[in-house]
Order: C-alpha cells, then structure tokens, then sequence
C-alpha cells in the first residue's frame, strides 16, 4: 500500500510577542526576546495508506482541528512536514468562504473554482451538486436565506463533488438534519469504497466505528495511542468517563481471544463478576436462544463509603455497536448509602430478543445516571454470548421482533 | 528547480477560472442589494469633481496655462481624482485583502499569491469604468483624447501596482496589528491634500515647490494631467522613480509574508 499522507516530527505552536517591538524585530530578522511558543501539537508521527480511514479522537483542545487544517493545508507547521502524494479536499467546520448574498448555485460554482476546476468542469459538476444538496428551489435563491442545515447540505455537496484521492472530515457529519446525516455519511462510504482515503474527527463512536480501519487518540498535542477503533475507543471512553479524579485508572488487558478489553474506574465498588444465566434453572450459559428468559448477574463489592450506586449495561452487537443498554437509575433502583464490605448482586432478567450472532455487554458502576461522572467501575467485554436461533423461523437482523401476519384482498383504494 | 518552477506554474494556471470567479464576485458583492451597481464606485469621484469645480472653477481657470480649452480646471481635477482613485483604491484592497477574506484563507487551501491578482483584476475593472466615465464628460467638454492616451494603460497599471504593492506590505502588517488599518485612511486623507491634485503647483510660492518633490503620488498625478489635459509626454524619469518605488515595495511585501506566512492564518 502506498503511503499517501506523511506526517514526519510534526508540530505546531502559536507564537506570542511581549510586545509589538519583538514581533517587528522578527519581521527584520533581528533577534528577539520572551518570544513564547504555546506548543499545541508535538512530535506526531504517522503515515496515512491509500484506503485506509484513519479516525482522530481526543478532548477539545486536544489538537484534533489544527492536524486536520495543517492537513489540509490552511494552517503551516511549526517544525516538522507532512507530505501528501494525492489531492486532498478537506470539510472544515461549517463554509467554504461563501457569500451570504449570493444564491447557492453562484457559491457553488465559485466553491468549485476553488478546488482549481475550470469553469466547462464547474458547470458539468452543477448538477450533481443541485441534486446531491437538496434544497430545492433555494438553490436559485440568496445563501443568506438558507438555515445552517441547508448551507451545509451546499457546503458537503460542494466539497464531495469530485472525488478526491484524501477527505478529510472535521465534525461535519455532526451538522445538519438526521436524513442529511445519513445521506452525507453514505457518500463518504461510497467514496471509500471506490479508494478514497479518509481522514475523520467525530465525537461519534458509532461513526469512527463503522467506517475507520485505524483510529489516533491524541491527548494534550501528542499520539497517546494508535490501533484498532474498538480498542482505541474503549479506551478513550473510559479515559473521559472520570477525568480529573487522580484515583481513576484505565487499564487494558488482552482476552484469550486477543480481543481488548478495557476497565476503568476510581474502584470505590468493583465488579467481580458478571455472567448470564437461563432464568428459570439458574444454569450459567454462554449460548442463549432466541426468546429464551435469560438473566444477567452483576456481582459488586463495595469497598468504600459512597452515597450512590446506580450499576448499568450495555450489550453490543458483533460490530461493537450497541443494541440496548439501561442502568438502574433509570430503572428507579438506585442504592443509596450500600455498606462498605458489602457484596451486591444485581439480576437484569429480559427476554433474549436478539438475532443470531456474537454479543458483549459493558457493565458500569457509577454514581449518576451517565457514567461520566464518578465512574467506580466500568468493564467492556464483561460478559460475551453468542445468540443462536433454536425454534424460530429464519430471520434478519440483531433484534427478534415477530410480526403478526395479515393478508387480504384489497378492495380499493378507499377504506 | 525549472521543473518545480513549472508544476507550480501550472498549478496556479488550474486556478484561472477561480481568478476569474472571484473577481466577479468581488465587483458584485459590493454593490449587492443595491440597484445601480458599479455605478456607485463612479458617483464618489464625480461628485467630489462636481463640487470642486462649482465651488473653484473660477478661482482656478486662470491659473492654469499651458491650457486651450475652458474647462481646463475640471478636466485638470479629473485627471488627478483618476489617478487619486486607482491608487488609493488599490491601496485600500491591498489593506484589506488578508483580513477581509480570513475565512477564505482559514478554510480553503489555494495558492495564496492569487488573493493579489484577484484584488488587481477588481481594482482594474473599477478603474477602467472610471476611465470610461471620465472619457465621456471629456467628450462631452470637447476635450479630445489624442494619441498621448497610448500612455494610459501604463500609466493606469502604476498607479495600481504602486497602491496595491504598499497596501499589501501594510495589510500584512495590520493582520497583527489592527491599527494599521485605521490609520492609513486618515494618512491618505493627508495625502491627498499634499498632492496637487484640487490645486495646482503653480499656484503656489516657488519656494515650497521643492517638498512636492518629496511626495512620489505628486508624480503620478502630474502624468495623468501632463497626459489627458496638457496632451503631452509624462516625464519618463518619473515613471522609472515611480516603477522603482513600486517594485521595492512589492519586494518588501513578498518579504514580510514569507517571514510571516506561517502563523498568518492563526491571526486571522
């Protein structure tokens, strides 16, 4: 696979002045004092492969938009380089330096001379544009009009009417109405599978799930860690899940299968064990079938005092994507004041209504109804089962929702 | 080196239709919304040349010699406001350029060196409809052009050139440090009543002409009169002074952005 992004020793810093004389002075190349460089990002190093989709995670501030616009090639580097062996279009924030007076097609068609296209190129492209965007009659009319959710419909359709050899996707798919969303991020799937490389920043795990090969966690300017998306997300989750609580650990640990799991927590309760039972015999199982009364048990000691105790779950899918998660808050089950020394155990009994297939299910203890904050314990791939389909007909899909059937000849067209 | 040379030739080549695009933009987007258009960029000049002649027509026309024609003054008014314009226009779209289209340059990766072609392509569109407009109140004066305007293109360039190169140099500037951009319209408001331009050298003691020589705009404006009122040749030697200039400070601005071009667009 051939390289086609290089980024070699990169970084970046905004230089401030003490004063307006020490800027003027670097202006005529004399030298300067108290110059302060405000180091955002240091030391990257990675490489991009032809069609491969690369995700960028980490906190605001993490440096995340200044990689992406010095990818792309509107902010400089400070040190190091990034050479890039294809054309690169890059979705930045919201506009592409429209104006507000001009309809929606006038931008366009200047959006497009921007990518360096000629005009018979431009106008050939139009259409597609008009089509891809729609917004209808509004195409003709002022942009300054337009809700943001239209102009970025303009925006997206404008910046993928070419396929270029590098996207690069900052946020974008976060904009706009759901439809769009999921229009917007189909194209990007088309896009990638015809070659294009991909270069995403989403918050959203199930985005940076489904379409990246590899995902980079950068964390205060540096790669932390690289890899796979599952592994880097998980991580990363639990890394947000308590931040600024010094007692808060999160630890990696490879499973016999070689997947990752990753637990988390400040450890005032800890889970000790979580595993999935058939509800009426009380047998432990690792396969469940479909519509079986299944039930899953939380083991917890507590270990310190605290006021709260919500314990919740996720179960996910083979893709890692989650298929129904509750906890106990929102169960109206919250334990208040649970005894240190004190082992509690929890049974999530429900109906095995999922397709066949592999499943996992994270468990968290926390103390609020998110996780977010005071996390005690949190472990993904706690408890995986596989799913088969015993006595029901053949179907698709993770969920069994049998329908009832009716046929009947219809009379006509009115009831 | 000549092959880099040429791919970034051809690369900027790529961006023609984006020159053109944004320079029709450019026109429209000042004048959007509002019904006669271009027209406006022409009523300024014209109603300063108005006033001046109502108010100074007859203190003025017989200080100017060398002349055949009545309407010496306003025709010798409008020579300068001609050259004035394309100047100070240029000047302030070099002042402008890089905070005005900050978003653009934050946003869109293009060669940057198109923003002053784009704002040349603008000024000179404005300026030949200045030109235009004059030539028809000339007309209407019975003022003939006559084969000194062979010189007006060139001349016309200079002016743009000389503006848009120092504009550029201090738009630099003013990307980190605002000021800039307020106090040169208050400096060309002293710069204009520094050239002759309402009056004429003439009219004043001999003793005070040598500070005009100081003043470089003073030689500009004098071509554009030498050629469309007195029908005769600029001094050349002014024009090389006035190249001169221009390509010092082109060379000044190209300078300072590249010292500055890496942290440009985090000011922006």
């Amino acid at each position: 696979m051939s390289v086609l992004i290089n980024v070699e020793n990169l970084g970046k810093a905004f230089r401030t002045y003490p004063n307006a004389t020490q800027r003027i002075r670097s202006w005529l190349g004399l030298p300067t004092r108290n110059v302060k460089d405000i180091w955002v990002l240091k030391n990257l190093n990675f490489q991009v492969h032809a069609g491969e989709a690369v995700g960028l995670v980490g906190e605001n501030g993490a440096g995340k938009s200044t990689l992406l616009k010095m990818i792309a090639g509107t902010l400089a580097p400070t040190e190091g380089g990034i050479q890039l062996f294809g054309e690169v279009r890059a979705i930045l924030e919201l506009g592409m330096g429209f104006n507000g007076e001009f309809t929606g097609r006038e931008n366009a068609r200047h959006g497009l001379s921007m990518m360096g296209m000629s005009a018979e190129e431009a106008d050939s492209l139009l259409p597609e544009v008009e089509a891809f965007a729609e917004v209808g009659d509004y195409f003709d009319r002022p942009l300054r009009t337009y809700s943001s959710g239209m102009q970025m419909r303009v925006t997206f359709a404008v910046a993928t009417a070419r396929r270029p050899q590098v996207l690069i996707v900052d946020e974008a798919l976060a904009v706009g109405d759901a439809y769009f969303q999921h229009k917007s991020f189909e194209k990007i799937r088309e896009m990638q599978r015809a070659g294009t490389t991909l270069l995403i920043v989403s918050h959203d795990r199930g985005a940076i799930q489904r379409i990246c090969d590899r995902v980079i966690l950068l964390e205060h300017g540096e790669i932390s860690r690289e890899g796979d998306p599952e592994v880097i997300m998980d991580y990363y989750n639990a890394m947000l899940a308590n931040k600024g609580n010094q007692k808060h650990t999160v630890h990696s640990e490879e499973l016999e299968d070689g997947r990752v799991a990753t637990t988390s927590g400040t450890g005032e309760a800890t889970i000790q064990s979580v595993t999935l039972h058939d509800a009426n015999s009380g047998d432990p199982i690792e396969i469940a079938t479909v519509g079986q009364e299944v039930e899953l048990k939380v083991k917890l000691d507590i270990n310190e005092h605290i006021d709260q105790l919500v314990v919740g779950y996720v179960i996910k899918d083979r893709l890692r994507q989650d298929v129904f998660g509750t906890n106990t808050h929102l169960l109206d089950q919250v334990l208040e004041n649970p005894k240190p020394g004190q082992t509690q155990c929890y049974r999530f009994r429900f109906t095995c209504n999922l397709g066949e297939g592999s499943y996992s299910t994270s468990v968290a203890a926390h103390a609020d109804d998110t996780h977010v904050r005071h996390n005690y314990h949190w472990k993904d791939l706690a408890c995986t089962f596989e799913v088969v389909n015993a006595n029901k007909k053949r179907f698709l899909g993770v969920a069994w929702i049998p329908p009832e059937l009716t046929i009947e000849p219809n009379s006509g067209d009115t009831q | 080196m000549t092959q880099r040379a040429l791919a970034i030739a051809r690369y900027w080549w790529s961006y023609r239709f984006f020159v053109r695009s944004a320079i029709r933009n450019d026109l429209r987007a000042r004048y959007a919304r509002s019904k006669l258009g271009l027209l406006w960029a022409l009523v300024q000049p014209l109603a300063m040349v108005l006033i001046y002649t109502l108010i100074l027509s007859h203190l003025m026309s017989a200080k100017l010699p060398e002349t055949d024609t009545v309407y010496a003054y306003p025709i010798y008014l409008m020579s300068g406001m001609l050259a004035w314009t394309l100047f100070s226009e240029a000047v302030g779209r070099g002042l402008g350029i890089f905070v005005e289209q900050g978003e653009l340059i934050k946003k869109v990766a293009f060669p940057r060196a198109l923003l002053p072609i784009i704002a040349l392509g603008s000024a000179t569109v404005n300026g030949l409809a200045l030109l235009s407009m004059m030539l028809m109140v000339f007309l209407f004066l019975g003022h003939w052009p006559d084969l000194h305007y062979l010189w007006m293109p060139g001349l016309m360039f200079l002016a743009l050139w000389l503006g848009l190169s120092i504009g550029l140099l201090f738009g630099l500037m003013n990307v980190f440090f605002r000021d800039i951009s307020q106090a040169i319209p208050v400096i060309l408001q002293f710069l204009f009543w520094l050239t002759p331009i309402v009056y004429a050298l003439s009219m004043l003691p001999p003793e005070y002409h040598s500070y005009f020589s100081w003043n470089p705009i003073a030689k500009l404006t004098a071509a554009f009169q030498d050629v469309i009122l007195y029908r005769r040749n600029p001094t050349e030697l002014h024009l090389v002074y006035l190249s001169g200039i221009a390509l010092i400070f082109t060379a000044l601005s190209a300078g300072l952005y590249l010292r500055v071009k890496h942290e440009l667009a985090d000011h922006l």
